[in-house]
């Protein structure tokens, strides 16, 4: 059981801040793939993956790191602080 | 030392450069910068802006560690705003202290490029036609490739 999380744009088309997901995906790559899969909001939000971030116990990853040991991953669009 | 504070509530700029200053003992520069809400002639009500709790601060006191080690900084502040501002509010502030100048402007130019595009924000603007996330633009990407 994993914690995912959404921000911005991406928390818009899913629907949902979090929601806690049953998986045996090895990297946030195979995670992405079944998420995408879930309905027509997250196809929508993971349909562009250069416009995508992902954070691991709040960390920031490179979508081929693996889930092992993690507890929550984070989607959003690139930073807009400052 | 350092102090960062990621809050919904307005902060007094002056009164907390003072602050700042009246704390950084042995320093000879101090640099202060502030970030405002641009009303761009009117096209912008304000902003909303979003973050992640938790990664935030870890990622901003990654980056204040960074930056002392780089430069040598005897302090450094910063202070950054989500929810909802108004044009012309103060949405984040940097301080930085250092014994010479230059140092104290260079964190405070690293701190500011890092915040950009490594801090967990997200800005959406309101205007007239209602709420527009901003993008990012690659000119903040290709900032960071100086350090």
């Amino acid at each position: 059981m994993i914690e995912v999380l959404y921000f911005s744009w991406l928390r818009e088309r899913i629907g949902t801040n979090r929601e806690q997901i049953h998986t045996s995906a090895a990297t946030v790559g195979d995670l992405i793939k079944e998420l995408a899969a879930m309905d027509e909001g997250h196809a929508l939000a993971f349909a562009d993956r250069t416009s995508l971030r992902v954070a691991l116990d709040q960390e920031l990853a490179d979508f081929s790191a693996p889930l092992a040991g993690v507890r929550e991953v984070a989607f959003f669009p690139p930073m807009t602080g400052g | 030392m350092m102090r960062l504070s990621v809050q919904e509530n307005a902060f007094d700029f002056g009164a907390e450069a003072n602050a700042f200053a009246a704390g950084a003992a042995g320093a000879g520069a101090i640099v202060t910068f502030t970030g405002l809400v641009r009303d761009d002639g009117g096209a912008v009500q304000g902003l909303m802006i979003e973050h992640y709790p938790g990664m935030t601060e870890r990622a901003i006191a990654a980056m204040m560690t960074e930056a002392f080690r780089r430069f040598g900084l005897l302090d450094a502040l910063v202070i950054h705003r989500f929810g909802r501002l108004g044009p012309a509010d103060a949405i984040m502030m940097v301080a930085t202290a250092a014994a010479h100048r230059a140092d104290a402007f260079a964190a405070a130019e690293f701190l500011m490029d890092y915040l950009k595009s490594r801090a967990p924000f997200w800005k959406q603007e309101i205007g007239p036609q209602g709420a527009k996330w901003v993008a990012a633009k690659v000119q903040d990407e290709t900032a960071l490739k100086r350090w």
